[in-house]
């Protein structure tokens, strides 16, 4: 196979990108400090939280995942296409626009505190560990609901006609279908999940509830502003990295590269789980997660509405920026990430380099930079590259985890006919491997695009106090007490990155010749 | 990739067109900057007198001086507080304001002859007079009220600089007894916010029965939104004062415009729009400089500050005892 | 011709000797147990797998490092012979241009090749729409186009009933005739070796035996491939 060393130009280009946008910057700060620091008592204590936060939600968000996915999977309904996609919507809502639907909700002064007091049950609260626990899953179920979604639909629809033909019941789908799906593709959803709540940050601060829910990303946070000791702040990014790569290392030992074998692509007839029962179990999972991932977003709407009309008309020059830098990051993510995720399934350095950004600190990063970048330029002039660069490194691992499975499939079902046929290179990609991978691309796209826009310019050291993107207006409406078009702010925020998930995802599937 | 890198450079570029006037650089804070920070309208009175271009560099002010060390950029800082007066000085990068600081009406004596308060404040719990029938009436009766009676947003001293000062008015009112103070505190204390501004929001939203704020922020709600329900209960024990200071670099290559610009800070013009722009009383209080609504708030008897070596001593076994209370 | 040269191939406990050759023009049956390594003999030929030992050779060439799509071979897989999300056209495009270039001359081609498999009118269908039958049509239909000198049939019509697969065999018998190519077809059924193949390979025990006469092997075969074609 001689094109082999040379299809790998591409893949160890990028990631020799992201493993020195994530190390050199390390590097960078460890040698400012003069050295890695020691840690401190807290700092365990922090470091064994966020490993069992982190556990317990990536846990419970692909449990709660599965019912849901399921139930997705086999019903069909009016409005299940935009349903699908709305569930997406909390995954990609900036952590502050979250934060304040999910308080609007589950706090005190909540629907649902409101309804337990209707009932004169006692009240719950949202403040503390489990708080932190409920919000990660919030973000994060709709992203292993769409990942188990994707696992289902990558089985073909022969194989679940051969399973209706031979008369399976639940059971035995399960154990010959489903099960054999779920164990290539939930440790992938486990570990995306798991490293996000590795380094929470904002969540776990405001929901936290005091410092007994402080998260190793915090301690690097205290670190860096309140004591200036950047030598402990560059050990605890250390430490990140490294719990990454022993997660990374510890699903590659439990995934199995399950395939079916191709189908045809034949759309499925019958759709299975008949019976009143099943019905009714799908379509409580389908009515519950609707409930519980929209209504925080309805409940963003309704506060930031009534103040839409006065956000002054900065707002959209902000806007304008955020759309900008969005789209060319969101490009700079899909050239660094489809030739690593087509090179990871025989490529264990691929898959490494590219979930790499999610260990990965960003004030460390964002600090290392800065310290680079001065030796050269004046850091200033170099808010929008870098801005660019760290969203697009950032949304990476996202976009690699959600294409890994489909291109998985792919090569197992197509590499030895399109190598008999001698099919490879720039034709390859147009012919086989932008087809198939369609509607995993939208996807990636949607949520690389929507990270960009969220974010709130990553590095404040770069800022040059005249490129204002909304995430920042945001901000700085909350911080100069102008609460209700903050919640303006936030309402508009959500609308344009849903808006542009929704496109980018819905192109996708129109892409898709399935 | 290169495409995009031009794109963003030209993006970059457009706004810094040549320009034969000299350049101040002042780094500030983020929210200082904004549209609705006092950035605009600092930057718009010194360049009517300097006949210069004032250019803000906003984000994180000490750590980028700290990282950058004499080769800064910045030929003054803007936004300082208090609690890293004392890393900020032992860098050695900052010059003498040569400003008299006589003329300072701050609640507390000042003569620090490098860091010069444009701004002030102090701590306060905010409360919606509509909402809460029993405010506390003084610092003990808060801690002494039931464990449900108020739920309060407070924020993290880690990360925050009013969490910061409000370990240091617990030190302040019940020194050695504060961590038998924050005992009784911490079963009221509904969330710890990473920054002021969450935490705010969670009581303008109603989450919150009372936050952890400024005895100036009732003006804000008082002035620009005439709604009087917002109140500071203040406590006959005291309140923690907090500033905001500038600094002149020792390394600037302008250094008259930059002694021009800290004359500034203490002019008429700049005091005089500071309590407007920042929600805070101006260094300098003069007939005219508050508004009818701030001018009237209530003040309380006491005031207290610990100079910057005894925050700076207090400020890790402050934090220590802090975490042991809220850290169930 | 078709030289395997003192070929070795091992994979895990798996290991296989070849060392044969087979004339040009030649239509030789692959036969023997489950798991005796037909489908790696081929996958080894195709380019798949690389020999532990030895040489692929076609006439003086040697193929053992080329890449599959080089070879000088078209080969015909169990399943998969199509990209499901292509129409017709466009995956029998692919036998003549990797990168879809298609000139006019090249669509007469197509168009004659689906006329001679009989698929007139079946251009911009998707293998889906498509039965078992056409599809192995098509994937036949682009081994013509290829018109490679050397043929692999890895039971690309197990799938298809009695009548349908002896249609196929006889087409492929067909086009093997006109373009005088060399095909080497996996077997599991007497009949379609003795129908197509005058010649047959025996691969069992870790070997692949040279090529003899397809009648006399069925009528007296040695004890591996006698319990393998049972009573």
């Amino acid at each position: 196979m001689g094109s082999g060393a040379r299809a790998l130009i591409w893949p160890a280009l990028a990631a020799a990108l992201v493993a020195a946008l994530v190390l050199v910057p390390l590097g960078a700060v460890t040698i400012r400090a003069g050295g890695f620091g020691g840690l401190r008592g807290g700092d365990l204590s922090a470091l064994w939280f966020t490993l069992w936060q982190a556990a317990v939600s990536a846990m419970l968000s692909c449990l709660l995942a599965l019912p849901v996915a399921r139930a997705l999977f086999r019903r069909r309904f009016a409005g299940r296409g935009p349903l699908i996609s709305l569930l997406g919507a909390p995954f990609i809502l900036p952590t502050v626009v979250a934060v304040m639907g999910l308080i609007a909700v589950f706090g005190r002064r909540g629907m649902v505190n409101a309804a337990l007091g209707g009932f004169g049950l006692p009240e719950f609260s949202i403040y503390g560990a489990h708080g932190v626990i409920v919000a990660h899953v919030f973000f994060n179920l709709p992203l292993a609901t769409r990942m188990v979604l994707h696992g289902w639909q990558s089985i073909p629809s022969e194989r679940l006609r051969l399973a209706a033909s031979l008369d399976f019941g639940p059971h035995e789908i399960q154990r010959h279908l489903e099960w054999p799906m779920l164990r290539s593709v939930l440790p992938g959803a486990f570990l995306a999940i798991f490293l996000v709540c590795l380094t929470s940050f904002a969540v776990a601060l405001i929901l936290g509830g005091g410092p007994g829910a402080t998260t190793v990303e915090v301690a690097i946070y205290q670190a860096f502003r309140f004591d200036f000791d950047l030598g402990r702040a560059a050990s605890l990014a250390l430490v990140q990295v490294a719990i990454c790569v022993a997660a990374l290392t510890l699903t590659a030992r439990i995934t199995r590269g399950e395939s079916f074998g191709a189908g045809l692509d034949r759309p499925l007839a019958t759709p299975l789980g008949q019976g009143a029962l099943l019905r009714m179990q799908d379509g409580l999972a389908i009515l519950l997660a609707t409930a519980f991932l929209l209504l925080p977003i309805g409940a963003i709407v309704v506060r930031g509405l009534p103040a839409l009309a006065d956000l002054p008309p900065s707002i959209w020059a902000a806007t304008r920026i955020s759309l900008t830098l969005a789209t060319v990051s969101t490009l700079l993510t899909l050239a660094l990430a489809l030739p690593l995720a087509l090179a990871a399934p025989r490529r264990r350095w691929a898959e490494t380099a590219a979930m790499l950004p999610m260990a990965a600190s960003a004030l460390v990063i964002g600090t290392g930079l800065f310290l680079i970048a001065r030796a050269f330029v004046n850091p200033t002039s170099l808010t929008l590259p870098v801005t660019l660069i760290a969203n697009a490194t950032l949304s990476l691992p996202f976009a690699v985890r959600i294409l890994l499975p489909e291109v998985r499939t792919l090569q197992n079902d197509y590499d030895r006919l399109a190598a008999s046929l001698g099919l490879s290179g720039f034709a390859r990609l147009r012919y086989l491997t932008l087809p198939r991978l369609a509607r995993p691309l939208g996807f990636s796209t949607g949520i690389a695009a929507a990270f960009s826009m969220g974010d709130l310019g990553v590095i404040t050291l770069f800022s040059d106090g005249r490129t204002q993107t909304l995430p920042l207006a945001l901000f700085q409406l909350m911080g100069a007490y102008r609460m209700d078009q903050a919640a303006a702010a936030a309402c508009l925020l959500m609308a344009l990155t849903f808006a542009l998930f929704w496109a980018c995802d819905r192109i996708g599937h129109h892409a898709d010749p399935r | 990739m290169k495409k995009t890198l031009m794109l963003a450079g030209l993006l970059a570029a457009s706004p810094a067109l040549a320009d034969e006037k000299p350049v101040l650089t002042v780094y500030a804070p983020e929210y200082f900057t904004s549209e609705w920070g006092p950035g605009p309208a600092i930057e718009k009175g010194f360049e009517a007198v300097c006949a210069c271009d004032l250019q803000f560099v906003a984000g994180d002010v000490l750590p980028r001086v700290l990282l950058e060390g004499d080769k800064t950029e910045a030929d003054v800082v803007i936004g300082l507080n208090t609690d890293v007066l004392a890393r900020a000085r032992a860098t050695g990068l900052f010059a003498p304001h040569n400003e008299d600081t006589s003329a300072l009406t701050l609640p507390i004596a000042w003569n620090d002859d490098t860091f010069l308060p444009f701004n002030w404040s102090e701590t306060a719990f905010i409360y919606d007079k509509t909402k809460l029938a029993n405010p506390p009436a003084s610092f003990q009766e808060l801690l002494d009220a039931p464990d449900d009676a108020y739920k309060i947003a407070i924020q993290d001293p880690r990360s925050s600089i009013s969490g910061l000062a409000l370990l240091l008015w617990v030190k302040s009112v019940y020194g050695d007894k504060a961590g038998e103070a924050w005992a009784k505190l911490a079963p009221k204390i509904l969330t710890v916010t990473p920054g002021w501004s969450e935490a705010y929001g969670l009581f303008t939203d109603g989450e919150a029965d009372m936050v952890l704020s400024f005895t100036t922020s009732p003006a804000y709600h008082i002035i620009a939104e005439e709604d009087d329900t917002k109140v500071a209960a203040i406590f006959p024990e005291g309140h923690y004062f907090m500033t905001e200071v500038a600094a002149q670099m020792k390394t600037t290559d302008t250094p008259e415009l930059a002694q021009s610009f800290m004359d500034y800070i203490l002019s008429e013009a700049f005091q005089g729009m500071i309590a407007m722009a920042n929600w805070s009383y101006p260094a300098v209080i003069k007939e005219g400089f508050l508004p009818e609504g701030f001018a009237a708030l209530p003040r309380p008897e006491k005031t207290f500050f610990y100079t910057e070596d005894e925050a700076e001593a207090l400020r890790v076994p402050a934090l220590a005892e802090w975490e042991a209370a809220l850290a169930h | 011709m078709l030289t395997l040269d003192k070929l070795h191939i091992v994979q895990g406990e798996f290991s296989l000797t070849a060392d044969l050759s087979v004339p040009t023009g030649a239509r030789i049956a692959v036969m023997g147990p489950s798991g005796a390594g037909k489908s790696t003999l081929f996958s080894t030929i195709a380019g798949f797998i690389r020999p532990t030992a030895g040489r692929i050779l076609w006439n003086e060439t040697d193929l053992t490092r080329m890449a599959p799509g080089d070879r000088p071979l078209s080969i015909l897989f169990q399943d998969q012979n199509l990209f499901p999300h292509l129409s017709v056209v466009q995956n029998l495009g692919l036998g003549i241009d990797p990168k879809l270039r298609l000139s006019r001359a090249d669509h007469a081609r197509i168009t004659q090749a689906l006329a001679r498999t009989g698929l007139q009118g079946l251009e911009d269908r998707k293998p889906a729409a498509l039965s078992g039958g056409q599809q192995s049509r098509v994937a036949l239909a682009r081994a013509l186009l290829r018109a490679r000198p050397l043929l692999l049939l890895d039971e690309p019509f197990a799938a298809l009933g009695p009548a349908l697969k002896a249609e196929m065999l006889v087409l492929v018998a067909e086009i093997a005739a006109e373009q005088g190519t060399t095909i080497l077809m996996v077997s599991h059924d007497p009949d379609d070796a003795r129908s197509l193949c005058p010649d047959t390979i025996l691969v069992a025990d870790g070997k692949t035996l040279p090529p003899q006469p397809t009648e006399s092997l069925l009528n007296n075969p040695p004890e591996a491939l006698k319990a393998y074609l049972g009573p």
